[in-house]
């Protein structure tokens, strides 16, 4: 048996350092270096999920339930992954609105309702005091099995009187404790960064203690854990306990508690305490997106390993939930058991102080002030007494809500194991997810849905988890629980309208659930907002939108005087003195101003911002509904007409509307500007194109001019001139007006073509008779000028859709140019018809030299000659429009014209490509076959 | 006095045009060569030294303002008569004729009468200026 004093002197010491972090960390935030401006603290903060519960609780739910216990951490994991939305928002909320605890949040979303607040600070009372008397319940046990082992610690004994019981006297030294802890800031609306770093050691500490004891069992007791699993693969009995089917109510209770693990975490009075109250920097969640899981990994590591071991050695006599300290004590350890005690004792009072402190900041400030301003009770002088008024609440409150604890602990605590107590908690907290996640999305949640869902929520909470609770420990009749109230059985509390066979945590979760979120929203969609209400519900839906107003929405008349006078009466010199930002010994309106200085400020009027900034002090301190109150009993006029509220909330919306066109605007304008610059560019193209072609038609149409000139003049002045000689110059003159004509021609068939006027006569023709009628038009001339001519067409008609003068005229240009570019001493063209597929393909190769690849695509622009062309053979020139032409032509009719070397000629080959023509009718069917 | 006519050489692209100004030369009693590019023009004037010279502007290969530019970098030739001929009918190409040392410029289609006019007064220009 331990030495009863050590053990206590070990705890008081823990204490001791614990209050010694929080002074230390409380003196760096006064000096203005937060020692909390670390992500890690926040995690480790947030790790104050982690209780007795944890500690204790989730060996003995692993020994009964195996995995089972893990729901309740992966949670809170699922739940982080949502944080860069979620919690930062959260977040960002609370640091504009000066919220100071969940009630604070909820009642400020909906049109800062002081009924609402009341009743969320209500129901976390109620919900939170199973879950405190659980930690006072572990560390009682956990002491008497230390002092006591190997006797088993007789508690029966020690409930006798409250006098004589251990958990009444934990219960009130914490209450010091926490008293000295959490209310010792006189300014009572600052964050507890003290606190914050205190419990960050807490998490340190359990955590420590945790892995220690696990690695001890692990790794001491047994030789690792490869021996640990083979003795329990040797004991059938203890294999289940790894299995998943020891979970009651199967898959749906699975989802259940993981359901119920989210929403707690973000719920419960103490997780958002640490989670967005005392944030004090919105990138610290960030980290903690990760850094908490891990944690939560961590501590859950050595779980399992503790359950089997505790199991096998012995584990009929001993309590589950004290494995972590009997198989240690067991093995004849001497420090760990202490060091195990002491880890349970931080993760225990790690959650009672943020927990009270949540729960009495709470009470304080949405039950105790509401009701104290409203019945006039409040005499302040103006000397800063309301912190101290605050303070005196929050502390008795303090010690209330631990005596509420203990008398829970001392009625019913013995019915229920750690994780039971806790998750009729978590049931509870989690009533409040519906009204303030839902009213973080949407802005048309109302308070009187809130408050229907929350009282319906609650109130089916206490019917089917706490009131049973005092059913199973004999203060009500157990046939409450086993036939139903009045022995009606669909009104059992654990199987409510017949719902049987789940466990009775998500059979809860789902009615209250059910009812709240129904509500909710149900009542919503007919219910009015206020105008206070339309404009928090914007301001907390839109809160991460970057360009929202952090409106000032005071629009009542006050001079700075009686402002002045309030807060100090309120919040004492030296916060009105922050409000103003004025330095010291300038108040306006005060009773400390002297008379001269009297006048300089207090009968002007009050900006509204000053307004706001005043609420939002007060806030920070009393609450938003409170703050509210007061400020409406200085500013005269309807402080808050619907209708200017309205119109800023329109204006910003408007603005923003505005702004969101004019980036439109602005952008479709770049667009614009960007298509008209490459028109612009397009048009300067075509202009110099246009131009360029002005130019090439001029000159081409002066050289036959010239010449007609020329000799026109010449005949004209000799009269003595030869016959011969006059003949000749006539041709030339006949020949050169001929090449002018058909310039003419070409050149506007080429402005046809270009504008789209050309004019086809499409019909169903032969291309191989047309192609035969090209070649004996330019026979003779081919003739003539010495080229051989060589033609190979199909037999059987090669029908294709056309225009037959137009297609005349482009096979004829090409055999012309075929001619011209050859250059061969015997120049030889060849004209060739052939089948491709679906069409119809006519080439024409002549001998010559062929076009190199880089003037292959040149030939076909307008103008263009090739170098090599026919001068040093005297042959009459092209207008070099001609190719330009037929692309255009057979373009037009759906067909192509390339330029390739020859295969059978190795000269230049044109080709020319047109689809054959549909059959139309029934008869021309038959041609398919002489194709083939 | 029986003087030696002149000698004119005709350079142009086009057989008919070249054939008009060959014949309207003859008639006014110069000696006449043809060249139809700017190469043989070249290579003729290297060899025979004509005393004015009839050039087109857009022949094939080397143009005529190159056959312009090489003639006045070439002491023989500097003070070669030369008449450029153009079809194109912009002002620009007149001026950088004349910047490139030409004595006149006619444009296509052009006054028989007023050529052989030029012609006739830059050979007596020529003679006027000889030593």
């Amino acid at each position: 048996m331990r030495s009863d004093l050590v053990v206590l002197a070990a705890a008081f010491g823990y204490l001791a350092l614990l209050f010694v972090v929080a002074a230390w960390g409380d003196r760096r935030a006064e000096a203005g270096r937060s020692a909390i401006g670390s992500p890690t603290v926040y995690a480790l903060s947030i790790a104050v999920y982690c209780t007795a519960w944890t500690f204790y609780g989730s060996v003995g739910r692993a020994s009964s339930q195996g995995p089972h216990f893990l729901l309740i951490y992966l949670g809170p994991t699922l739940a982080m992954l949502s944080a860069p939305f979620v919690i930062r928002k959260m977040v960002r909320i609370a640091a504009r609105q000066r919220i100071t605890s969940i009630a604070d949040f909820i009642s400020a979303r909906y049109g800062k309702s002081a009924g609402l607040g009341a009743m969320v600070a209500f129901m976390a009372l109620i919900s939170s005091t199973p879950y405190i008397a659980l930690q006072l319940k572990a560390i009682t046990v956990s002491h008497a099995v230390l002092v006591n082992y190997p006797r088993p610690a007789d508690m029966a004994l020690e409930q006798a009187h409250f006098w004589i019981d251990k958990s009444f006297w934990v219960a009130m030294v914490l209450a010091v404790f926490i008293i000295l802890f959490g209310t010792r800031h006189l300014d009572a609306s600052e964050r507890h960064e003290g606190m914050v770093a205190a419990i960050a050691l807490e998490s340190l500490v359990k955590l420590v203690a945790f892995l220690a004891v696990g690695i001890f069992v692990v790794f001491v007791m047994f030789n690792g854990p490869g021996d640990l699993l083979g003795q329990v693969a040797r004991t059938p009995e203890l294999s289940r306990v790894l299995s998943l089917e020891q979970v009651p109510g199967g898959a749906t209770g699975w989802v259940g508690v993981l359901i119920l693990a989210v929403l707690a975490f973000l719920t419960l009075p103490r997780q958002f305490q640490v989670l967005v109250v005392e944030n004090v920097d919105e990138t610290h969640i960030d980290r903690a997106s990760w850094l908490f899981p891990l944690y939560l990994l961590l501590i859950n590591l050595f779980v399992i390993p503790i359950a089997l071991a505790g199991l096998l050695l012995g584990g009929a006599s001993a309590d589950p939930d004290s494995f972590v300290l009997t198989l240690p004590l067991s093995a004849g350890a001497q420090a760990l058991p202490l060091f195990v005690f002491i880890g349970g004792l931080s993760a225990a009072t790690g959650m009672m102080i943020v927990e009270t402190i949540a729960l009495s900041t709470m009470v304080s400030n949405q039950l105790v002030m509401p009701l104290l301003l409203r019945l006039d009770l409040l005499h302040l002088s103006g000397k800063g007494e309301l912190a101290a008024w605050l303070l005196g609440i929050r502390r008795i409150a303090i010690v209330l809500i631990l005596l509420l604890g203990y008398g829970y602990h001392a009625l019913i605590g013995d019915a229920y194991s750690l994780v039971t107590i806790g998750l009729v908690s978590f049931v509870g907290a989690a009533q409040f997810a519906p009204a303030m996640l839902i009213g973080l999305y949407w802005r048309g949640a109302t308070r009187t849905g809130a408050l229907l869902g929350l009282g319906a929520g609650f109130g089916i909470w206490a019917y089917t988890l706490l009131i049973p609770g005092f059913a199973q420990s004999g203060w009500l009749d157990i046939s409450l629980i086993e036939q139903g109230p009045w022995g009606i059985g669909w009104l059992n509390p654990y199987a409510l309208f017949g719902l049987e066979g789940w466990d009775i945590y998500t059979h809860a979760l789902l009615w209250s659930l059910m009812a709240n979120v129904g509500l909710l929203v149900g009542v919503s969609l007919f219910a009015r907002q206020s105008a206070l209400e339309q404009t928090q519900a914007a301001l907390f839906t839109e809160a991460l939108h970057p360009n929202l107003p952090s409106a000032s929405l005071w629009h009542g008349q006050t001079t700075q005087g009686e402002l002045g006078e309030l807060l100090n009466r309120y919040l004492g010199v030296a916060a009105t003195r922050r409000v103003f930002a004025l330095p010291s010994g300038k108040l306006p309106g005060s009773a400390f101003t002297q008379p001269s200085e009297r006048t300089f400020a207090a009968d002007r009027p009050a900006s509204h911002q000053l307004i706001t900034r005043a609420e939002q002090a007060l806030a920070g301190s009393l609450g938003n509904a409170s703050a509210r109150v007061l400020i409406n009993s200085v500013v005269r006029g309807e402080a808050l007409d619907l209708e200017s509220i309205l119109s800023i909330l329109d204006t910003t919306s408007q603005a923003l509307e505005y702004n969101r066109r004019l980036e439109q605007k602005s952008a479709e304008l770049e667009r614009a500007s960007e298509a008209l610059r490459r028109a612009n560019e397009r048009l300067r193209e075509l202009d110099r194109l246009k131009d360029e072609f002005i130019a090439m038609v001029s000159h081409e149409l002066r050289t036959p001019l010239t010449s007609i000139r020329a000799f026109a003049e010449i005949l004209h002045a000799e009269d003595s001139l030869e016959a011969d000689k006059r003949r000749h110059f006539l041709n030339v003159i006949v020949h050169e007006s001929q090449r002018l004509s058909r310039l003419i021609e070409e050149i506007l068939d080429l402005a046809k073509l270009e504008s789209g006027r050309l004019t086809l006569n499409p019909e169903r023709l032969d291309l191989a008779a047309l192609a035969r009628r090209s070649v004996d038009a330019v026979a003779r001339l081919q003739h003539d000028r010495g080229v051989s001519l060589d033609v190979e067409l199909p037999d059987a008609p090669a029908m294709i859709v056309g225009d037959a003068d137009r297609l005349e005229q482009v096979i004829i240009n090409l055999l012309d140019n075929a001619g011209k570019f050859s250059d061969h001493t015997t120049p030889h063209v060849l004209l060739r018809l052939g089948r491709h597929k679906d069409h119809f393909r006519l080439s024409v190769e002549d001998n010559g030299p062929g076009i190199s690849a880089a003037e292959r695509e040149r030939v076909f622009e307008k103008f263009h000659q090739l170098q090599q062309q026919e001068h040093t053979q005297g042959r009459p020139r092209g207008s070099g429009l001609g190719l330009a032409i037929s692309r255009g032509i057979i373009a037009h009719l759906g067909g192509r014209l390339w330029v390739e070397n020859g295969k059978q000629l190795a000269g230049a080959c044109l080709t020319l490509e047109l689809p054959e023509a549909p059959p139309t009718m029934p008869r021309q069917a038959g041609h398919h076959d002489l194709n083939a | 006095m029986a003087q030696v006519p002149a000698h004119v050489l005709v350079v142009d692209d086009e057989p008919n045009i070249l054939l008009s100004l060959e014949f309207l030369m003859q008639q006014a009693g110069f000696d006449v060569t043809t060249a139809e590019d700017g190469e043989s023009a070249l290579a003729h004037i290297d060899a025979n030294r004509p005393d004015l010279l009839l050039l087109d502007i857009s022949l094939p290969g080397i143009s005529g303002f190159d056959v312009l530019g090489q003639l006045r970098a070439t002491p023989a030739t500097r003070h070669l008569k030369i008449i450029m001929l153009t079809a194109h009918g912009r002002e620009i190409e007149r001026e950088k004729g004349m910047a490139l040392g030409a004595d006149d410029y006619i444009t296509k289609p052009f006054s028989t009468r007023a050529l052989v006019e030029m012609v006739k007064a830059l050979l007596t220009e020529a003679n006027h200026d000889a030593p």
